[in-house]
Order: C-alpha cells, then structure tokens, then sequence
C-alpha cells in the first residue's frame, strides 16, 4: 500500500505542474497592459513599474512562466495588493473555513446520499423509492444558493435555531469556540451538501441496481442470508467499488457549490475571497487561491483513489 | 420516432417537456407583453408586496416590477443557459471526434489536456476565467462553455472511437473520401444522438452556473436582470423583503427541473437496456402466481417437485422456461437433468428456493415439497431459513458466483453464522475444515484469499464447501463443472461422488453433458423447452434411449480412443419458449415425426421411474406406445447451422 501511494504521488506531480501552467495561460488571456489591469484605479507609473518588475512581465511567457513557478515552489505567491498580506496567509487562513463547511456537507451528503440510494434501489418503483427520486429530483434543479437562502428564512427568521450570519472562522484565528462553530455551519454545511446529496443518491441507486442481478447475489440468497445482509452487506460492498470514485468527483461540486453558500451565508471561506478578489481586480489573490486550492484537491482525489485500492482487493497496489 | 413516442409515454418527461414549452414561449413574447419597462426605477413603491399598487409580484429594493424583471431576466438567463450548453456541445464534440478519429498521438494530447481541465474543481477555472475577462455576462458564459467542454470531449471521443473503426468507414477510406468528408458524413450523423443526449442532461446544470455566477456579481452587470442577480440583489435584503427572492428562485427551480425531467426522459428512451426491464432489481424470492391448488405431496423423496411451471414475463411475451416438471430424489440419490443450454434446467433447479429473478421470472404453478414442506409460496422467512440449510446450490462459473470483494473464509464463516448461532471463532475453525474437507491444500493460508487469486478448480471447491457448510439434505449443482477444464472436472466430479457417499446427500445434478451423468447420477431426468421428455436409471437410458431427442443427445457424446462414430449433432435449433408448436416440442427436429405428433400435447407414459414422452419411442419402455426405432443416427457433415446450433 505504501508503494501505491508513493507512485500516485508521483504521478500527481504532472497533474500539478499541467495545472499551474492552465491557471498561468488563462491569467495571460488578459487583454491589455496586465499591470493596469492588476491595478486599476492604482496604475501609477511607479506601481506599474513594480508589478512588472514583480511577475517580470518584460520577459516572454515561457520565462515569465518559470519565474512564477520557481517562485511558487518557494512558497512565494505574491502579495495580495487589496489586503496587503501575503497571498499564501490569507488562502490557506481562507480555506480551512472553507474546508470545514465542505468537509461536512461532504459528509452528509456521501452518508445520506449513498443511504438514500441504497434504500431507493431495494425498495424499487416503491414508495420510499419514488420519494427519495423525486427528492433528488428537487436536489439537482434547486440552485444551492436559492436553498440557502429559504434555509435561512424558514430556521433562522421563523424558527430562530441557527444564525444565517456571522461565523467569525475557526477558534484559533480568532473564531468562536466549537459549539459556535458548529452553531453556525448547521445551516450552510446542510444547503451545500443536498445538492450533491441527490447526485450521490442517483449514481449509487444505479450502481445498487447493476449489483443485485450478479450472480453473487444469487449465491448470498442461496445461502440464506437475509434481505437485509444481501443489500447492505452483499451489495453495499460491491457497489461502493463504484461509488466511490463518483464520491471523489462530487467533492469537486462540493467545493464549487461552497462559493455560492459561502456568499449566502457571508462564511469566511476561499470562495469568498475569490469573488471579492475578481472584484477588486486582486489577481495574484485569485491565481494563488485558485493554484492552492486546485493542488489541495488532486492530493484528495489521491486519498480517494487509496480508499478505492483498500476496498477493492482486485486493483494491484 | 419511436424514441419520441417513448418520451412521451413517460409521463413526467412530457409534463417536463410542457412546461418547458410554456417558459419559452413566455420568454419569446416577452417584449410584447403589457409590462413595466425592467429597469424602471419607481422610489415611492419600494419592496411592494405581491398585488400591491398594481404590481403582480411586488417591486425590489429599488422599485422595480419584479414580474417585468423576472421574464425578462427569464429570457437572458435560458439564452445564456442554452448558448453555453451549445458552444460546450460543439467545441467538445469537435475535440472528441478528432480524438477519436485519428487516435494516436492526437487523441493522447487532447485527452491528457481534458483530463487536466477535469483536474479542477469547475468554479475554480470559471472564476478564473472570469478574473482574466473581467465580471460580464459574455464573459461568464464563456466560462461556463469552457468548463464544460471536457464532459463533452470525453463522451464524444468514447462514442467516436466505436464508430471509427466501423466497416462504413473503412469504406469511406477506401473511396478515397478526405478526412473531414468522413467525419461531415460518416462520423457526425452517428454521433449527433450522443450530442444531443449529453446536451439534454447537461444544460440544466448550465443554466445553474450561468445564474450561479450571476449571483456572485460576476455574471449579469447591474441594472440588466437575469436570474441570477436578481436573486443576487435579493440575498441583500432577504430578512427584510424575503418576497423578492421567491420569483427568481423558484423560475430557476421550475425550468432546471422541467429540464431535467426531459432529460431523463430522453436519456432513458435512448436507453436499450430500460426497455427490455433489465435494469429492474430481483426481488428476495421468485414471485409466485400459482393458479389453482398445489399437487398434494407424494412422499417420494426428499425433494419432490410435482408440476412445476416457471415463466419469464416480458413486456409483451411470456416465455414458458418451466412447463410443468415432476420430479423426485431420495437421500443418498443423485438425479442429472440434461439438456441443451435453453432448455429450462437451469430454471428447474433455482425455482426449487425460489431463486429465479423475480422479476421477470414468475413461478406459476405446482409444488415444490422439501422433507415434505411445499416452499412455493412459502412466507420469506421460512425460505430463507430452508436456504443454504437444507437446500444448498453449487453453481457454475465460481469467478462469478462468489463475492468478488470478500475472502473465502469470510464467505463460509458467513454461510455458517446465517443458520447457527456460533461465535466467529467457531465458524472460522469449522470453514477451515471444510476447505480441508474438499480437499483445499493450504487451507490455512487459503481461508483467507480473494476468489480472485484462487485458480477456477479451487474456487468451485469452495463453492462446494459453502454448500457442505451447513451439512444440508440436498444439493442442487447447477452445471458446477462446465467452467473448468477435463482434468479438474474430473476432480470435482469424484470429490462430490464421495460426499454423497458418506453424507448421504441426495444431489440434483444439472448438466448438458452425458459423459459427466454417466459418472456421477443414479438417475437421469431429460428436459426438452421446458418439459421432461424422458427419464430413467442412467444405466437404462445410456443402453437404450427411448426419445429421440436422447438418442441424438447421446451422439453427441465424443468417445475417447475409439474414433469409430463421427459426432452428429441435432439438426435445427429449439423452439424459443414463446412460441411453443402445438403436440411433441421436438417434431420440427425429428426425423420420425408423423403428423400426429404434431397435434395434441404428448404426456409423459411410463412405471416405475422410467417413461418417455413420444408416441413413437426408439425403445421399448413399459406403459409408453410401441417402440418404433427410427434410423440410426448418422454423422452429418459439419455445416455452418449446425455450428451455430450447437453454440
């Protein structure tokens, strides 16, 4: 298992390297003097001056392109100019609040969702089934954002049980103690995950249905194990085989719905900061958080394609 | 046509597509109905209620008609939400089926720059899309077109690379057709239905992007509506003037689910496999439609089956697998049912637990009495509990039938615990011993191995042992030897020979090989479309064949070292079970049959444990009709039919 790991590690670094190099040409699309257009309103001479100097934007592209690389291998992304912080602080302060909100809708939705669709494939064209269908349904043509927003008028305005505001992040930065913490991500962390809950939901329903005709299946029934073994233990297995990457793809849409909820619910995470930064023209914010944040989740991909390679003895590590 | 007509026999794909309908029509007529001017600002009537002065929908923060604004922002939003869905479908599938028409070092490039785009998580690469274009509702749909592209790439080149190598287009080369003249006409009409398809699923969720993006102010720029601000703009006052946001909210809501609903609609009418009800799921236990009252029990053995009948209901067609088949085994017996591969054996077999998948398959009549307990019919618990106890099944191919993902120890300690109540310790030790007991070397390092690392001689021994795990009464092996090579069939065959011996098991051996029932059966049952046409002590029925059928089934036996007897197969192929002839099954292959055969059902005649079902037997069995014997069988020479027949 050690190797396995090793060598998808070593095979990430490409994925990596393709993906700075993605995030660089697209900041290149940028029409016009780069530096005024960094700066905006603030394209004085002098500070026009320093971001070429900075980004060494004389330079033809592929240079350009290893100066920010070897840079960024130094841990150096660059200055935010509208925070006047380094890029790197601010996006990794960012993205644990935003790792928290999307680590435990992920949760939620991989547990319900694949429960949801477990149930909905035994009890096929049943009631449960049509129900939870329809739920889905609802799930996947809602906009998070929309969801959110009711949430917060139906138990924060109405009911008054959680805040629709005003998580301050985690406790060591200043945030809330865990009760806090928890008090305030009830509501975005549930809006989030319903939406990838009814993807979850679909795709293990089909795999469950695929499962149950194999002829293990029949052998488990052969031998008497009860209905209740056969789905959640027979064919839970053998479905998670596919499920779980699919687990692995919804973290993406997990994550991208995060920006959306984090604007609902004015939560301090990444995707915030980038929308603020786009706005206020903070590019160097934007390429470092969107390099940072796209590295973070291929290395999780990786802990997925390991949990893939546990469970099913047949993959070679 | 027909996939139209199928769309629309799915109800909620028609309600989908209706309503989808109405939201563009209202969109196009948009400009020409009596509405307030969208951007009309009015500060007297801000956040007005539904109703209130003249506003259907209230006006937002700034005095706006929210219903003005809403329609028209109902037009931008679909517009943006289709024009991205077509630009990602034509781009991508412009890079799929380059990819896969010229494979090779193309179709690795552009894969590789797919699979990196993919690497994202999508709203990373739209926002920074939209942080080099600048916040713009072109630039957000260039966006979302962009991270989409990918899905369609990649679902294009799969579909490309089937249709690439197609004889038509090998055709086209050969012509001397240019490249694009084969990807315009060849390769695009075959692909467009995928297009389409992937499109339909997919532009929902566009049109959530697009209205996401919107949303975070990077979309649509103030004081243009679209969905997606407006609800934007209403997430601002949302505690104060919650009403804003319901319009555009629940607009998005309604045409990304009519969307969707058509989507499945059609993703589900292009589906094959929905049709034909392959997808349904098997339920515990074969459904049991039995009309009339069950065959009283015998006592004849410790398994009897009295006119069991077995169908598959299909849409449209039944398929008669079992017609009524009465059979019994005693302890310490073994029975073989042969036939060719179709012939209902199989079926047979798992009817007796009501392992049939249900559906389609439907158990219709006759009874199934195990130590004198009908189990057709049975309540679920009692079955479960006679399952894997006293009935066990040994089936074919153990690569298939045992549990990929769970070690063979795990699977009998399981097949133990499901019937005792023993400590895992208890059932481990006694799984060991069954691997021993079928001869597993090893056994100890062997318990814990995946069937996948076992060669097939070994894991039908575990298949074996799992069916000894609960020292049951009967054993049905359904054709346990057919995936195996001569020599490890050989094994298996005189493994469950001495089983039977010294547990006294009565097994009901399924084959479609004679030379096998020779070695191992007291008695044979021969099946035929569903029926038993003849039975017998083996002995008997080798000797003397009394059917046709069996006749020719024996020649087909190769003998070893003789080469005195060319093989002949059986000339024409079974009758499809839906369709079954009036009188004998066999007549349309049967070089005897007289027209009488042909007009009433043949019973099955005979005493004491032998009788055939022919009017006109190849030997003298009593109480059946006057042996008749027809020609020898004669080789035949091998023509294409018979090839085909006999696979």
């Amino acid at each position: 298992m050690g190797s396995y790991i090793l060598k998808r590690l070593v095979s990430a670094v490409p994925v990596v390297l393709g993906l700075t190099i993605v995030v660089f040409l697209i900041m290149a699309m940028i029409p016009g003097d780069p530096a005024t257009a960094i700066l905006g309103a603030y394209a004085t001479p002098e500070n026009v001056a320093r971001i070429n100097r900075d980004l060494g934007l004389d330079q033809p592209l592929p240079v350009r392109y290893f100066i920010w690389l070897t840079s960024l291998l130094q841990g150096d992304f660059g200055r935010s100019y509208s925070l006047n912080r380094p890029v790197l602080d601010e996006v990794w302060e960012r993205f644990q609040a935003t790792l928290l909100l999307a680590g435990a809708s992920f949760v939620i939705c991989s547990i319900l969702g694949v429960a949801a669709g477990v149930v909905s494939a035994a009890r096929q064209y049943g009631t449960a089934d049509k129900a939870i269908t329809f739920a889905v349904l609802l799930g996947i043509s809602i906009p998070s954002f929309f969801l959110g927003m009711m949430l917060i008028l139906i138990f924060s305005v109405s009911l008054g049980w959680f805040p629709p505001s005003g998580m301050q992040g985690l406790a060591y930065l200043g945030g809330g103690g865990f009760r806090d913490v928890a008090h305030h991500l009830v509501l975005p962390a549930t809006a989030l995950a319903l939406v990838a809950l009814g993807v979850i939901a679909r795709l293990s329903r089909s795999a469950m249905l695929e499962v149950l005709r194999q002829d293990y299946i029949r052998t488990a029934r052969a031998k008497g194990v009860d209905e209740r073994g056969v789905v959640w233990r027979h064919a839970l297995k053998a479905a998670m085989v596919s499920i779980v990457p699919v687990l692995g793809l919804q973290a993406g849409f997990v994550l991208s719905g995060a920006v959306y909820i984090e604007k609902v619910f004015e939560w301090p995470g990444v995707g915030r900061m980038l929308v603020d930064a786009i706005l206020q023209r903070d590019l160097l914010l934007v390429q470092g958080g969107v390099v940072l944040v796209a590295t973070l989740y291929v290395l999780f991909n990786i802990i997925v394609d390991v949990i893939q390679a546990m469970l099913d003895p047949r993959i070679k590590t | 046509m027909t996939t139209l007509a199928l769309i629309a026999r799915n109800r909620l794909a028609l309600w989908g597509g209706i309503v989808l309908i109405l939201v563009i029509l209202l969109a196009l007529v948009t400009p020409w109905l009596p509405l307030y001017p969208p951007n009309a600002t009015d500060p007297s009537i801000k956040n007005a209620w539904f109703g209130e002065e003249g506003h259907l929908l209230g006006t937002d923060h700034l005095g706006r008609d929210i219903l003005s604004r809403l329609l028209w922002g109902t037009r931008v939003s679909l517009a943006i939400g289709f024009a991205s869905a077509v630009i990602a479908a034509v781009l991508g599938a412009a890079i799929g089926i380059v990819a896969g028409y010229f494979g090779g070092r193309t179709d690795n490039i552009l894969m590789r720059l797919i699979d990196l785009i993919m690497g994202f998580p999508y709203i990373l690469l739209a926002l920074a899309i939209v942080a080099a274009l600048g916040p713009g509702l072109m630039n957000a749909l260039i966006a979302v077109a962009a991270v989409n592209i990918p899905f369609f790439a990649r679902n294009i080149r799969g579909v490309t690379v089937g249709i690439a190598h197609k004889e038509f287009v090998d055709a086209a080369k050969l012509a001397g057709m240019g490249h694009v003249r084969i990807i315009l006409t060849e390769i695009l009409p075959n692909v467009v239905p995928v297009i389409v398809v992937a499109a339909s699923t997919t532009v929902g969720w566009m049109i959530l992007e697009t209205a996401g993006l919107s949303f975070l102010g990077l979309g649509s720029q103030p004081p243009d509506p679209d969905l997606g601000s407006m609800l934007g703009l209403a997430k601002d006052s949302l505690i104060t003037d919650p009403h804003v946001s319901y319009p555009p909210g629940l607009m998005i809501l309604i045409i990304v689910m009519s969307i969707n609903l058509l989507g499945d609609g059609i993703r589900d009418a292009l589906d094959p496999r929905l049709r034909s009800g392959a997808l349904s799921r098997p339920a515990a236990a074969t459904t049991v439609d039995r009309r009339g009252a069950a065959p009283a029990f015998r006592d004849e053995g410790i398994l009897e089956m009295t006119d069991l009948s077995t169908e598959f209901r299909l849409k449209r067609r039944t398929y008669k697998a079992v017609g009524g088949v009465t059979l019994a085994v005693k302890p310490g017996e073994c029975l073989g049912i042969i036939g060719e591969s179709g012939s209902g054996k199989s079926v047979t077999a798992l009817s007796v637990m009501g392992l049939v998948a249900s559906p389609p398959g439907v158990i219709t009549g006759g009874a199934v009495y195990v130590e004198g307990e009908d189990t057709v019919g049975m309540p679920y618990r009692q079955l479960r509990a006679l399952r894997g106890d006293r009935v066990a099944y040994i089936f074919q191919d153990p690569l298939a039938t045992l549990h990929p993902l769970f070690t063979v120890g795990d699977q009998l300690v399981e097949a133990i615990r499901v019937h005792h109540r023993v400590s895992d310790k208890e059932a481990r030790a006694k799984a060991l011993e069954l691997l021993k007991q079928v001869r597993i070397p090893n056994a100890e390092s062997r318990i814990d191995s995946y069937p996948h690392e076992m060669s097939g001689g070994m894991r039908q021994r575990v298949g074996i042992a799992m069916a000894l795990a609960n020292d049951p009464e009967v054993i049905i092996a359904d054709e346990p030897t057919t995936a195996l090579d001569v020599t490890v069939q050989a094994q298996i065959l005189s493994l469950l020979s001495d089983l039977r011996r010294e547990r006294g098991l009565a097994i009901v051996f399924i084959t479609h090989d004679f030379g096998v029932v020779a070695q191992l059966c007291d008695r044979v049952a021969v099946m035929y479309a569903g029926r038993i046409v003849e039975e017998g002590s083996t002995s008997d029925i080798l000797r003397s064949p009394a059917h046709p059928y069996t006749k020719r089934l024996i020649a087909c036996v190769p003998e070893l070292g003789e080469g005195k007897r060319a093989l002949a197969a059986i000339p024409g192929l079974p009758p499809a079970v839906d369709r079954l002839p009036d009188g004998c099954h066999f007549a349309d292959r049967c070089p005897k049959a007289r027209d009488v055969c042909r007009q009433d059902d043949v019973a099955l005649m005979g005493q004491g444990g032998r009788a055939v079902r022919c009017l006109f037997p190849e030997a003298e069995v009593p109480g059946a009709p006057e042996a008749v014997p027809g020609p020898p069988v004669e080789a035949e020479p091998i023509t294409a039919d018979r090839v085909e027949a006999a696979q």
